[in-house]
């Protein structure tokens, strides 16, 4: 019972939870709400694996910033009710979703876990997943794609000024 | 570190109930959510195989995937913001049905 | 010997002139282009007559090539003339007569509006005629063969607005076609086993060819000359085609195309050697006919169909000729029955014009008197036909007949059924003089004042020819008779003897007196039969026709041939075109394409309901995808 279990178990459950709420709750809001919750769940498994530049980033970028757009977006447009409650018009859908959802995780739990041969980690070195370490990898191997990921999000920034503002004013 | 399998399994997990939320839910922020669990469940296995085989390209590769969800999450919102903007109360995806045939 | 092509290619260029420019030129203009064509083509005739007639006996035979036209494979034909004794005698026939029916034509068709329509035809005639008989091997042989064909349709059906007329020249193509699709299966079954087309080449080569391949050669080719001469069983043409203009009769379907078959005999006669039996069924179809239309002409009362179906049995004649081995007979006949025959067609012709059209003999009658050229050269004619002393007639069945007598096979029977045909025919011909030219007039006062004689551009004509029919007999005197020697030489023999072999069956015909008596004493029988009947005891005729009603319903109806080809061929025929064009065309094709048309419409309307617009289906359809590349992924790519 090492403490990595431990730690996997709980904070897995947590997430697996966390996930299914997101997909069930009728109120958007809480949606968020459980959505933050399970992005803090995967952060500490990634502090389990010893990526700790990339959960601070989950932290901060993904839960504290992108989640926090959802919010207001959300209260924005006051979308708190449940359309579910009105006819669905696709009525094979969740069947069929369904279906196709367990099939996909049979698929890859039979052929990604049952049939790989699981090596022994590799041993890593001390300053494995830091932000030196990433700051590294990222400026000396992946330069280009960190450049167009900065045109992508001037592309982003300018879709969404473009996007949401009012007709009226040119 | 645990066996990798664990954690292919738990991404699966989350990524699939993403799949279907997308699939089954009506409301579009509750969809762009579930598109989100589904990045998350990605980059879950990148950093398990990154340890995995101790190599710093999957950390790269989240980063970049975490980057790329938050422009994409803004551009999305601004979507449904610019196109809903009219309708006051909750908006059904199965509405915006124009581009049929 | 080069400019001997000239004598085709003048009438084509006459041909074209009036074809293109002739509605814009005088009439006077037009008919001097055409005449003048035709003429330059008989002197040339003439002086290549004349060049051979200074060559020695076996070195009648030039060969002169224009350019070579086919060359594929090891196959060669070229465009190329053979100027031989046989050649040539058909050259001088074609163009001599056809000169003089020509100017005649400008008289006979002074009043038409197709004037220079009809004489650009009549001058392709003349010169794919003129190929037909000069070339120098069988595919330039088929194409002046086609061609006459052609030009036979179009001047049958010259006044196309008539539907009588149009349809006897369809009757004349497709039934002449029959025929001609024997003659091209023969053709290509010289060309695959000799592998050559030229004559020189094929004649010396086909003994080495089996003897049933050469049979079947000899027998496709006699069945195009069928076709082409109007024989039993593809005769029906003929009679309707004097739908034409007499000039176009006169020309072509007695003096030159119907005689193309007896020609044809004649050229290939090394490949009918090989096989005697088919000279025996051309010998035996030849007599059948000959006995069969002389039969059928009669009862007929048409002027122009009775002498239509006098061709035939004369053709007949010719046929039985060649296909006893005499040769030379066969052709000697051939040239003077183009004298008799054309000067016949245009005395009738002379006479219709004199009776606005007329042709029903049963409305004629008394012409002599107001007629008398047009009399006097119908009855040298009709002597001449009859075969009477000292007329050309007489010398050349003459022939004909002594051959027939030495044939190895039924030689005796068909000499009598020979000489059952000359009774026949005497008493036809005369029959038909006179019913037209003696007793009194049968036709409406009107008609009667109108009656006069025709203008001096068709007398000229007629009396050249009738000169011709009296004198050409000359020329194939025979050497003797019996025992005695004559004086005379048989110049034609001996002319056309380098170019054919007259012995083909190994033995001389030679003529015997009784021979002699007995075909003068037919003719003489025939024709007092006929004084008998329509000038001394008039009811005769009347009296025989009710007794022998039946006999002579079906001479009438021509053994009922044209009414079984009607219901037999043509009106399944028709039903075949018409469930082609119905069910096949429309149902099956059309329906076919349409079928395509529409699946394909039907198949994108359901390829459209995939569209739906909603999101979250194309969604489903992602995941679903993602779910067989996964597993493909993982299971199959290991």
């Amino acid at each position: 019972m090492t403490a990595e279990l431990v730690v996997f178990v709980t904070m897995g459950a947590v997430a697996a939870v966390t996930a299914a709420a997101v997909v069930i709750s009728k109120n958007a809001v809480h949606a968020v709400i459980y959505l933050v919750i399970n992005l803090f769940a995967i952060a500490v498994l990634y502090l389990a694996l010893s990526a700790q530049l990339v959960a601070f980033l989950q932290i901060l970028i993904y839960a504290g910033a992108i989640m926090v757009l959802f919010l207001f977006t959300v209260m924005m447009l006051n979308m708190t009710g449940a359309i579910e409650m009105t006819d669905d018009k696709l009525s094979k859908q969740k069947p069929l979703a369904l279906m196709l959802g367990l099939l996909l995780i049979a698929e890859v739990v039979v052929g990604a876990v049952g049939l790989l041969n699981q090596p022994s980690a590799v041993a890593i070195g001390e300053g494995f997943g830091s932000a030196k370490e990433v700051g590294n990898r990222l400026f000396f191997g992946y330069l280009l794609p960190f450049e167009i990921t900065s045109i992508l999000l001037l592309a982003a920034i300018v879709g969404s000024v473009v996007l949401a503002r009012r007709k009226d004013d040119d | 570190m645990l066996p990798v399998g664990y954690y292919i399994a738990l991404s699966a997990f989350i990524f699939v109930t993403g799949a279907v939320g997308v699939l089954v839910r009506r409301n579009p922020i509750i969809m762009l959510m579930c598109i989100e669990l589904m990045l998350n469940a990605g980059n879950l296995v990148l950093i398990a195989f990154s340890r995995q085989n101790a190599s710093m390209d999957g950390h790269v590769f989240v980063f970049i995937v975490i980057t790329a969800a938050a422009a994409e999450a803004a551009v999305g919102l601004g979507i449904i913001v610019a196109v809903f903007r009219q309708k006051s109360g909750d908006i059904d995806m199965d509405k915006l049905s124009e581009m049929k045939g | 010997m080069e400019y001997a092509w000239l004598a085709i290619g003048l009438p084509l260029l006459g041909s074209i002139i009036n074809g293109i420019f002739g509605r814009f030129l005088p009439k006077k203009v037009v008919g001097w282009v055409a005449c003048s064509a035709v003429g330059a083509s008989f002197i040339v005739s003439l002086l290549v007559f004349l060049k051979m007639l200074g060559l020695a006996e076996d070195g009648r035979h030039i060969v002169s090539t224009l350019y070579t036209w086919l060359d594929s494979g090891g196959f060669r034909a070229d465009m190329a003339i053979l100027i031989d004794a046989l050649s040539v005698t058909m050259m001088l026939v074609v163009t001599g007569v056809g000169l003089l029916i020509h100017i005649y034509s400008t008289g006979y068709m002074a009043d038409d509006e197709g004037f220079s329509r009809f004489f650009a035809y009549m001058n392709l005639f003349v010169g794919s005629m003129l190929l037909l008989v000069m070339a120098e091997n069988f595919v330039l042989l088929f194409v002046g063969w086609e061609l006459v064909g052609i030009c036979s349709y179009l001047l049958i059906s010259f006044w196309y607005e008539k539907p009588s007329a149009a349809a006897a020249g369809r009757k004349a193509f497709i039934t002449t076609r029959i025929g001609d699709v024997g003659f091209t299966l023969g053709v290509v079954l010289i060309v695959t086993t000799v592998g050559t087309a030229s004559y020189d080449a094929v004649f010396g080569r086909i003994i080495g060819v089996g003897s049933g391949t050469a049979a079947a050669i000899a027998l496709l080719l006699f069945a195009g000359a069928v076709g082409k001469s109007a024989q039993l069983p593809l005769h029906v043409w003929l009679p309707d085609a004097m739908e034409g203009p007499t000039p176009v009769s006169a020309l072509i379907h007695a003096a030159t195309m119907v005689t193309a078959g007896v020609y044809l005999i004649v050229r290939a006669a090394p490949i009918f050697a090989q096989a005697p039996w088919v000279l025996a069924l051309a010998a035996g179809i030849g007599a059948a006919t000959a006995l069969f239309a002389a039969t059928a002409a009669l009862v007929e009362n048409d002027i122009k169909r009775v002498l239509a179906y006098s061709t035939i049995s004369q053709i007949g004649l010719m046929f039985l000729a060649v296909g006893a081995g005499a040769f030379a007979a066969g052709m000697f006949h051939l040239v003077t029955h183009a004298f008799f025959k054309s000067l016949l067609f245009l005395g009738a012709g002379s006479v219709m014009h004199a009776l606005a059209g007329n042709t029903d003999l049963r409305k004629m009658g008394g012409l002599a008197k107001k007629m008398r050229a047009t009399y006097a050269v119908m009855v040298i004619g009709a002597l001449a036909m009859a075969g009477i002393f000292p007329l050309s007639g007489f010398f050349s069945k003459e022939a004909v007949f002594a051959g027939v007598f030495e044939a190895p096979f039924f030689g005796r029977v068909m000499y009598a059924a020979g000489m059952a045909v000359s009774v026949l025919t005497a008493f036809y011909i005369f029959r038909l003089i006179y019913k037209a030219f003696h007793g009194e007039a049968r036709m409406d006062e009107e008609s009667w004042q109108h009656v006069h004689e025709s203008p001096k551009s068709m007398i000229i004509p007629m009396l050249l020819l009738a000169l011709g029919a009296i004198c050409i007999g000359w020329i194939g005197l025979p050497s003797q008779i019996g025992e005695t020697a004559i004086a005379g030489r048989n110049v034609f023999e001996e002319f056309l003897r380098g170019s054919v072999s007259a012995a083909v069956f190994g033995h001389e015909a030679i003529s015997q007196w009784w021979m002699v008596a007995a075909a003068l004493g037919a003719g003489l029988l025939g024709i007092f039969a006929a004084w008998c009947c329509f000038v001394r005891f008039k009811g005769i005729t009347g009296v025989l026709v009710r007794k022998f009603a039946g006999v002579y319903a079906m001479l009438v109806s021509v053994f009922w041939i044209d009414w079984a080809y009607e219901r037999i061929f043509v009106r399944a025929g028709k039903a075949l075109a018409v469930f082609v064009a119905q069910k096949v065309d429309v149902g099956i094709i059309d329906g076919a394409v349409n079928g395509i048309a529409g699946c394909v419409g039907s198949v994108s309307v359901m390829l459209s309901r995939v569209q739906t617009g909603y999101m979250r289906s194309y969604a489903l359809a992602i995941l679903a995808g993602a779910v067989v590349v996964v597993g493909y992924a993982l299971f199959i790519l290991k």
